[in-house]
């Protein structure tokens, strides 16, 4: 099972677009066609209908996040592009993880989720859900510590976030 | 208003004179209003062509190229026009029909979605859902397809959007585009560090691309060439933005360019890249030597600066003729009479090979293109196909004064040269009826061999019974010559596959067919003649020109 993320690869691009039909195959069309990886990818709605928001978290050296901002600016569908940089803006992720779980480490399992501030939202006679929302390096902790009970399933929301401080995206450079 | 007029009326408005369209079932509304429209349609004999027609329009108009298909296999013929249009950046607006809305989705007769097949190469599309938006998404379109980087933009239109009433309706909307605002000025401190960069070089020179002659920046290139005496050499896609017998021109770089304009590229010091790519092709065998100068790299995308030479030391993002209109503000003191001088040694060194000799005395294309040169009038357009044809042409066929070389030079499309040579004469009122208006027309070369003719070859039919005033010079070998070379150069010798045609066809018979005179010469004092001959005459012509099988070497 591969939930590890590498920190110093990925980065994280926040983008505004206008929220046209087809604007994410446009985006996700680019990204395949140029032959940049997309690791996660989230989208949702912003304070103005007309406008999306598409977080992406993708893997590359400076020449190629260069490059790939470059070819997203050029779609006409693409307003603003600026990177979410660690200490510069948060990063969080939400994350699912289905446990095995019965009468002999419940406890355990739910004694590590209160360390973490994580929740359990499903419990089972066999099995527990467990919510858990946070940056990556928290979220590979938690990982490390829940593997040993047996993960039988797991999502992850892929990251969002948002510049630190009073400035909105559009006032940034 | 019934949308479909709706939407002619605003084609109007973006004075569109000539739409190249091919009906359909998704059209009907659309060809019902155009009976009543001032704007001329030409029926195309294959859709495949109608990109290319509107792209040759465009090229010498200086105008957005116009061109129509139905839904389904009507739109996905256009596809490879349309990609050809992208990479060499022409300015088109394709309109499409589509199934009717609540079919959208369903494989319904015709359906295709060509907003999808499109979307890696074209500039922008819409898919219409509602006719009150036609007025801005028309107004739109035409403004991105022809501003900044040009670009083909699609327009796929439900029939039962052209089939709406509407009120009351603003044919002129406020326009506001937030995600695209191209910008024309260079930056004044990248300009600033440019200048001291090309006064402290010894060995500059300008690499320009078709970006010149897309943003009509001829004239200002040449005052910046000969203000600081800076040689020029040109890509394939730039050739013609500079005279071909000014000494500061130094030849065509690339994969098939001059052996001397390479070498000349090897020892310089500084690269003056004018709005060209720096693709694969442009710089094969230079790449290393580029990447060893310092680089100055003007363009008007912001994303070709960097993306296929890294070293790019100063990057001005703007438009060649108000970047070059900045440049030429500012007194450079370049003195380069000893790097002129090493150059004139290489060109010595260098010179150009043309004088295969041939046994069997069968036509030299590349003698024939140097001699038709000197018969050519000065402002002869000349379109090529892709192939040999295209490289012998480039190669020694010579641009200067109001002469023009357009070829697809990006995606490579064979069969573009008879569509795309039509919509030139098209655009120039080049056709019968119009011989009085000013009795000499400009010539159109069309430049083919028998696989990109035999691509397009249904265009005959437009050609004739519009009487556009085109010479076909055909150049047969019943082989796919360059296919061939490359096999030939790959593999050895004799490891052709797939490249020999090896079927006569009576090219003679097949213009009479089509109503078109032709001649057919077999040597290059004939063919020369030939071509003399046939440009003597109004309306199209075909020249055949045998050549050598094993004429390989371009």
């Amino acid at each position: 099972m591969e939930h590890l993320t590498n920190h110093n690869k990925h980065r994280c691009l926040s983008l505004l677009v206008m929220n046209n039909a087809g604007v994410l195959s446009r985006i996700s069309g680019l990204f395949s066609r140029r032959g940049y990886n997309i690791d996660a990818l989230t989208v949702g709605t912003t304070e103005d209908e007309q406008i999306s928001r598409i977080t992406i978290t993708v893997s590359g050296d400076d020449k190629v996040i260069e490059q790939i901002i470059k070819q997203l600016y050029k779609l006409v569908d693409v307003i603003k592009i600026v990177e979410l940089e660690k200490g510069q803006a948060i990063r969080r992720e939400l994350v699912y993880i289905k446990v095995k779980a019965d009468d002999t480490n419940r406890n355990k399992i739910v004694a590590i989720c209160n360390l973490f501030r994580a929740n359990v939202v499903d419990v089972a006679p066999e099995s527990l859900i467990l919510e858990i929302v946070g940056p990556a390096s928290k979220i590979d902790a938690f990982f490390e510590m829940i593997k040993p009970f047996g993960i039988i399933e797991f999502v992850r929301s892929g990251a969002t976030g948002l510049q630190r401080g009073k400035r909105s995206v559009h006032e940034s450079k | 208003m019934l949308a479909s007029k709706l939407i002619l009326k605003c084609l109007e408005d973006e004075n569109v004179e000539v739409i190249f369209g091919y009906p359909g079932g998704a059209l009907l509304p659309l060809y019902e209003a155009m009976r009543e429209s001032p704007i001329r349609h030409i029926l195309v004999r294959n859709e495949q062509a109608a990109p290319h027609y509107a792209s040759g329009y465009a090229r010498v108009s200086g105008r957005t190229g116009v061109c129509l298909a139905t839904s389904g296999p009507g739109a996905t013929n256009l596809v490879t026009g349309i990609a050809t249009a992208y990479l060499d950046s022409i300015p088109l607006v394709v309109l499409t029909g589509q199934v009717n809305r609540d079919l959208i989705g369903t494989d319904a007769f015709q359906e295709a979605d060509i907003t999808g097949a499109t979307e890696p190469f074209t500039k922008h599309s819409y898919l219409v859902k509602d006719a009150s938006q036609l007025p801005r998404i028309i107004k739109e379109a035409f403004y991105i397809a022809s501003t900044g980087r040009p670009g083909p933009v699609l327009i796929d239109i439900p029939r039962d959007v052209q089939e709406e009433n509407l009120r009351n309706i603003d044919r002129n909307p406020d326009m506001n585009i937030p995600g695209y605002k191209p910008n024309y000025k260079g930056h004044t401190g990248q300009i600033r560090r440019a200048i001291r960069k090309i006064k402290q070089s010894k060995r500059p020179v300008i690499y320009a691309g078709g970006g010149v002659k897309l943003s009509y920046a001829e004239n200002e290139l040449l005052a910046f060439a000969e203000a600081n005496q800076i040689p020029v050499i040109t890509t394939m896609m730039g050739i013609g933005c500079f005279p071909e017998d000014h000494p500061l021109y130094c030849g065509i770089v690339g994969s098939h360019g001059y052996d001397y304009s390479n070498a000349i590229m090897e020892e310089a010091d500084l690269c003056i890249c004018v709005a060209a790519r720096m693709s694969d092709r442009g710089v094969a065998g230079t790449q290393k030597d580029i990447e060893k100068m310092e680089l100055i790299h003007i363009d008007i995308d912001p994303a070709e600066i960097g993306k296929n030479i890294e070293n790019t030391e100063i990057p001005i993002v703007g438009d060649a003729r108000t970047v070059l209109l900045d440049l030429l503000k500012r007194d450079l003191n370049t003195d380069t009479s000893r790097w002129l001088t090493r150059i004139s040694a290489i060109k010595d060194e260098i010179p150009l090979l043309f004088h295969q000799s041939l046994e069997n005395g069968l036509a030299n294309p590349k003698l024939f293109f140097e001699q038709l040169s000197t018969v050519a009038s000065e402002d002869a357009i000349l379109f090529a196909d892709v192939g040999l044809n295209q490289i012998w042409a480039a190669l020694y066929y010579h641009i200067y004064g109001k002469r023009r070389y357009f070829t697809s030079g990006g995606l490579g499309t064979m069969g573009y040269s008879i569509p795309a040579s039509a919509g030139a004469a098209v655009a120039l009122g080049n056709e019968a009826g119009n011989e009085a208006e000013d009795g000499n027309k400009r010539q159109i070369y069309c430049v083919c061999g028998d696989g990109s003719f035999q691509m397009s070859l249904a265009e005959l039919a437009v050609i004739s019974q519009l009487g556009l005033n085109i010479n076909i010079l055909l150049f047969t070998n019943t082989k796919l010559g360059m296919v061939r070379q490359l096999q030939h150069d790959t593999y050895g010798k004799d490891h052709y596959s797939g490249t020999d045609l090896n079927f006569e066809i009576d090219f003679m018979k097949l213009a009479q067919a089509y109503g078109i005179p032709s001649f057919r010469a077999s040597t290059t004092e004939d063919a020369v003649t030939a071509a003399q001959k046939a440009a003597a005459i109004q309306g199209p012509t075909i020249v055949q020109i045998d050549v050598d099988k094993d004429f390989l070497r371009i």
